[in-house]
């Protein structure tokens, strides 16, 4: 009963906040939404016992994402209003395009159905979700069964970032950059010069 | 507790990954002054993992949960890429320094990409097998582009890039069809699921994963990159491109269509017999017109992945080993010619030209004399290495009845042997215009001689390059 009613709140506030996401005027309103919507959608996770996307969602989506999203909007000086415009235009369109979607999505779920081995050959890795959480389980599945495979993957990140700055990053000249060493290594001969100035003359 | 994975096996790997990590944080720390240094250490480091490399490979061993595979095959063909990888780099060290291109990311990025290479040949799983093709090519790209204020080799790298992320988006459609009708992705389990017969599915995604890897060995009609970024990219990395990855993707390509798909003979022996006949014809009159000696190469290196297709679409052991001892040779020669290429000086420039060679045989007589050796050893013409590497793939082919393939195959040779001998032509009776420059580096003289040599005397001692070539074809269908 409880946990019932916890869902409809949850869920109904996410569809609100989603609404309010497209239809607040300010931009910075319509993140602060976004935001609402992924809190409540990793309540929804926690609700179906998904406890390590619910996590994922609230570190990632709101951590990284959502705050991005805000620095895009305060920092760059995009008219919003503007890019909304023609919306009602495209409305007819995008709404076919969906109905196409939603079609091809029951049609799929109505006449799904599995290769008769694949059970036995899938099944055998499950773990059983009452004994192991399901952050247990992930974890061994990428820290342990394909650990080999996580590695490959770093040394990819590693060639990714070393590709990006030997392709782009290039020595500036026109910048003053501090040298500490030279600083603490002036003199006052270096710095200071002391003239004799005849009074009522320059220099 | 779970017990750890097996790491001995991976041991070449390991040292490769420790090495070029230790190398970038050296390179960062030392900025640019310690270029050479590293450039060394990696090509050390190489030839070390080299001779690990047999030394961790005993018979067949699994590890990583069954991901990564150990024996006579990945043995000889990672030693093959290690080799290729040492002997381009010390072919770049030299044009590095010249150009003013020397930054120690370099010799790092060619690190992972070998060491992306041996993860390919050692693959037994179709994620594994997509990994360290991701790792090999995205080095590759960057390596491409690596002159970056040179317009060719931007787009080289850019031209690259775009068509070889449609290949992993081949390659992953495939993957992900195979393991939605079979319900895996090792190479033994689907071995083993694909004995009673197969779906349709199957068959489809098998010959995506074939594209793909048809697509890295530059097999028509998956060519289309290579002449551009061939031409593009500047000639060492060009250097390293016609032999390592080409000799990674192959035994890749070889290890795929006998281990998992080895019940399908008949399913995929059309479609490598149709890629192989396609690239021997490409490669033969494709070259003809050329007159830049990278675009000729290029086309050169289609048909000879054309050739040792043969051997993979006779599909047994004895085809297996005429693929072998073929990459084995055409390692070699192509890292001579390269050689030769790298010193093609004018003033200071590189020539990349075929005319440019003109009179070579008066200015440069030993160069001169190299060159004709490659050249009459691609085209095929005993005794030379590259006549027995034609010659056990032609012989697997037709003790089992593949005579279209065979015939084919020589007289496609003998179309390319005009584009091979006009190099010569030229080399030997045309007047030289203006000389190529002398003493263009120590390194490149002892490595077009060095692959010369052994170019001739190959014929007296075949013996041991076959043996081991028949041990590790063997090792392949032992399992």
């Amino acid at each position: 009963m409880i946990q019932a009613l916890v869902f409809y709140l949850f869920a109904a506030i996410t569809v609100a906040s989603a609404v309010m996401v497209i239809s607040a005027r300010n931009p910075v309103h319509a993140v602060l939404f976004l935001i609402l919507a992924f809190f409540n959608a990793a309540g929804l996770f926690l609700l179906v016992g998904a406890e390590f996307l619910a996590m994922v969602l609230v570190v990632v989506y709101v951590g990284a994402v959502a705050v991005l999203f805000l620095f895009v909007v305060m920092l760059l000086d995009i008219n919003f209003l503007k890019l909304r415009e023609g919306f009602l235009q495209y409305l007819p369109i995008g709404g076919v395009i969906g109905l196409i979607l939603l079609a091809e999505l029951a049609l799929v779920a109505g006449s799904w159905s599995f290769a008769p081995d694949a059970p036995l050959s899938v099944g055998t890795h499950v773990p059983d979700p009452t004994v192991v959480t399901n952050t247990d389980a992930l974890g061994r599945l990428i820290y342990t069964d394909y650990f080999y495979l996580f590695q490959i993957a770093g040394l990819i990140l590693l060639v990714a970032m070393i590709g990006t700055i030997l392709l782009t990053l290039r020595g500036r000249t026109d910048v003053r950059r501090q040298s500490i060493a030279e600083q603490v290594a002036r003199t006052k001969a270096d710095s200071v010069e002391i003239r004799k100035v005849a009074s009522g003359g320059g220099i | 507790m779970q017990e750890l994975p097996n790491f001995a096996p991976a041991l070449p790997e390991i040292f490769i990954a420790f090495s070029a990590i230790a190398l970038l944080l050296l390179g960062v720390f030392r900025k640019e002054d310690a270029t050479q240094g590293i450039t060394v250490l990696a090509i050390v480091a190489m030839l070390f993992a080299g001779l690990l490399v047999p030394a961790a490979a005993g018979g067949r061993v699994v590890t990583f949960g069954g991901m990564f595979v150990v024996d006579g095959f990945s043995a000889f063909t990672k030693v093959l890429v290690l080799l290729a990888s040492a002997f381009t780099m010390a072919m770049s060290a030299n044009w590095l320094h010249r150009e003013k291109l020397e930054r120690f990311e370099y010799p790092v990025l060619m690190l992972l990409a070998t060491l992306g290479m041996m993860l390919m040949i050692s693959a037994n799983n179709l994620m594994a097998l997509y990994l360290g093709l991701e790792l090999q090519s995205l080095a590759l790209y960057v390596l491409a582009a690596y002159q970056r204020d040179s317009g060719r080799a931007t787009e080289a790298g850019l031209k690259y890039f775009v068509l070889g992320s449609l290949a992993s988006g081949m390659l992953l459609y495939g993957s992900s069809l195979i393991y939605g009708f079979a319900g895996t992705t090792g190479f033994d389990a689907l071995g083993h699921s694909f004995a009673q017969g197969v779906p349709v599915g199957v068959t489809v995604g098998m010959v995506f994963v074939i594209a793909a890897l048809a697509f890295k060995i530059s097999a028509v009609p998956f060519h289309m990159w290579t002449p551009d970024v061939y031409e593009g990219a500047p000639t060492p990395v060009t250097a390293f491109f016609a032999v390592a990855p080409k000799i990674a993707a192959f035994s890749l390509l070889v290890r795929v269509m006998v281990g998992p798909f080895g019940d399908l003979t008949h399913q995929w022996s059309q479609v490598v017999i149709f890629i192989s006949l396609a690239s021997m014809a490409l490669g033969a009159f494709g070259a003809i017109a050329q007159n830049n000696i990278k675009r000729l190469m290029a086309y050169s290196s289609i048909g000879h992945v054309g050739y040792a297709l043969i051997g993979l679409a006779v599909g047994d052991q004895v085809g297996i080993r005429g693929v072998l001892i073929y990459l084995a040779i055409y390692l070699f020669m192509n890292v001579g010619t390269f050689a030769v290429i790298l010193a093609m000086r004018q003033k200071g420039r590189l020539m990349e030209g075929i005319d440019d060679l003109a009179g070579l045989s008066k200015t440069h007589p030993m160069s001169a004399a190299a060159m004709a050796i490659f050249m009459f050893s691609m085209a095929g013409i005993p005794p030379l290495a590259g006549f027995w590497g034609k010659l056990y793939v032609f012989m697997a082919a037709i003790e089992k009845g593949f005579i279209t393939l065979a015939v084919v195959g020589v007289l496609t040779s003998v179309v390319s042997a005009y584009y091979y001998l006009r190099i010569i032509k030229v080399m030997y009776f045309d007047e030289p215009v203006e000389a190529l420059d002398h003493g263009t580096g120590k390194g490149l003289s002892f490595i077009v001689a060095f692959n010369a040599i052994l170019i001739v005397v190959f014929t007296f001692l075949p013996s041991s390059l076959v043996s081991s070539a028949s041990t590790a074809a063997a090792a392949l269908f032992g399992g």
